[in-house]
């Protein structure tokens, strides 16, 4: 270390942790304080500490199981998809072929397209009435008369969960592909002398010297997705009937309400739940950097 | 042989990948037609190539009260106030967790770390009441303020990373001839990183100028930014299609750019960390 004053790190930090002070722990703490409290900002009249009245109630709202059931299908489901696809055009990426630079920049646009912008895109797909969708199924043939696919329970939640697969496909090729792209060749080589196949060769090498990239992919995927709101709140705003109602989205829609107490007890509990996802990733992550 | 090697070529690799350019490219194809479709064609039988061409929707985003450059002008003030704010603070930061052995180095970066993990609304509900005691609510700072609670952890994982990568040497080169450790930091370290903190830049601008669920609450008809005067075009009378999605062309069109100018640094910044680790 060059550097022998003690002191200039800290300094160098300090900007950082202030604001993080400020914007994260304090409300934090606040959110912790708030999930105790009845903070109903439309009756500013009875704030109050209620003690842990707010989570009683959680646990006897129908709707928060509901909204939970929702999430672990919109995560499971949603990601595991942008997972198979992801990885399915990481692999054909990683193959030569013309213009494969443009290629790559262009699948990857979803990914810096608005998450407002992507729910109100294919909310337009879907319509009812005019959506481009129900024409080419129309055109196919395996419909034979308009499906108004937001505004039904049955088929609204399946189609907000395809569009956060589409959503996620190009972060997933990015990070596979950069994970493709270290695996050594000299394995390939030696599974090509012993005769291997494609198959061997993915199951046998190409995913197992993967294994860190697709979990903290995977990882990290997962929480975004359990946090996403903009989307849903964009195609269906949760309904019809609650059927798109992820626990983001009620906290969200909650929140919007001015509820602030109800809707900050959901969240400390959707931040416990997190956490057991994300703290096997702090950890490995930590293990590797720090 | 050779004609068998192309034909499996076709097959497991261009039909594929046509398959999934496709999927992933139609929707925007499609609300680029949508947004110079004339309004006739628009609510009618779907058209895949418009018969006439118009682009009265982008004339209207601009001169009628939907007053699309103003939205424009917002989030263009909110995303360049978070990059400044952000690459300043997370430059010092990151320097200092790449270069110094401190204690509690290693809690406060996994402090750090943690922060991308925090559910977006247990952050956003104790802000809204922040915000609105203080008198922020509705101000281009209240959105700022919010934004770096996503922007300042992931710019200094990412900054950490690209110092890391520069040797050391290079302060002590400068040090021995007599520079101090800051102006080795400015003269030699700051214009080395240039490229890697316009990546950062790019990413953190990105993600400012795209976010919604901040910005919904927290703005009001003065100060909102793209994202919510696109959900407003939805008004009581249904979807105007035409001017949504000629707003949401634009919205993407600078960030389109700007992204394929940083793409290859910032690809390696956000993979280095999975792919190493």
């Amino acid at each position: 270390m060059l550097d022998k004053k003690k002191i200039t790190p800290y300094l160098l930090l300090t900007p950082a942790l202030l604001i993080m002070l400020l914007v994260v722990l304090i409300p934090v703490l606040r959110a912790l304080m708030m999930s105790f409290m009845n903070y109903d900002l439309r009756r500013p009249k009875d704030i109050g500490f209620i003690g842990l009245m707010n989570y009683i109630t959680l646990f006897k709202d129908r709707l928060f199981w509901l909204a939970l059931l929702k999430t672990v299908i919109w995560v499971g489901v949603g990601v595991f998809f942008q997972f198979f696809f992801g990885f399915i055009l990481a692999l054909l990426l990683n193959r030569p072929f013309r213009a494969r630079g443009i290629v790559r920049a262009v699948s990857m646009i979803p990914w810096v397209t608005p998450g407002v912008l992507i729910g109100l895109m294919w909310r337009w797909i879907y319509d009812g009435n005019f959506g481009v969708l129900n024409d080419l199924l129309m055109k196919i043939g395996l419909i034979n008369k308009n499906i108004p696919f937001l505004s039904q329970t049955s088929t609204a939640f399946p189609s907000v969960i395809v569009t956060i697969i589409w959503q996620g496909i190009p972060f997933f090729a990015l990070m596979l592909l950069a994970g493709l792209q270290g695996v050594p060749n000299e394995l390939y080589e030696a599974a090509q002398m012993d005769g291997a196949g494609w198959a061997t060769k993915l199951f046998k090498i190409t995913i197992p010297s993967m294994k860190n990239t697709i979990s903290v992919t995977v990882l990290l995927r997962i929480i975004w997705v359990a946090n996403s709101v903009d989307v849903i709140f964009n195609m269906s705003g949760g309904g019809p009937a609650y059927s798109t109602q992820t626990l983001s989205v009620y906290i969200y829609n909650k929140g919007n309400a001015l509820d602030l107490g109800y809707a900050s007890s959901m969240a400390i509990v959707m931040a416990i739940l997190l956490s057991f996802i994300a703290i096997p990733y702090i950890k490995s992550t930590f293990r590797s950097k720090v | 042989m050779k004609k068998n090697n192309i034909f499996k070529k076709i097959l497991t690799l261009y039909i594929p990948l046509l398959i999934l350019l496709v999927f992933i490219l139609f929707p925007f194809y499609w609300t680029f037609i949508t947004s110079i479709k004339v309004e006739s064609e628009l609510y009618g039988q779907a058209t895949y190539w418009p018969k006439s061409v118009t682009f009265d929707a982008y004339h209207k985003l601009f001169t009628t009260t939907i007053n699309f450059f103003d939205s424009m002008k917002n989030s263009f003030i909110v995303a360049t106030e978070t990059t400044v704010v952000s690459l300043f603070v997370s430059t010092l930061a990151a320097y200092a967790f790449s270069r110094y052995k401190f204690k509690g180095r290693a809690p406060l970066m996994g402090l750090f770390l943690c922060n991308n993990m925090f559910p977006t609304v247990l952050l956003l509900l104790p802000l809204y009441a922040i915000m609105r005691k203080l008198g922020l609510l509705y101000t281009h700072i209240s959105l700022v303020l919010s934004y770096t609670t996503f922007t300042i952890p992931f710019s200094i994982w990412l900054l950490n990373g690209f110092i890391n990568d520069l040797p050391l040497t290079l302060e002590e080169a400068a040090m021995i001839d007599g520079c101090s450790r800051g102006k080795a930091f400015m003269k030699i370290i700051i214009p080395i990183l240039g490229p890697c903190l316009v990546s950062t830049g790019v990413y953190i601008f990105m993600n400012s100028w795209n976010e919604y669920t901040f910005a919904m609450m927290f703005t009001n008809s003065k100060t909102r930014t793209i994202p919510v005067a696109l959900k407003n075009m939805i008004g009581q009378l249904g979807v105007q299609w035409d001017l949504l999605t000629a707003g949401g062309i634009l919205t993407i069109i600078p960030v389109c750019i700007m992204f394929f100018f940083a793409q290859k640094r910032l690809v390696s910044g956000l993979t280095a960390g999975a792919v190493k680790g």
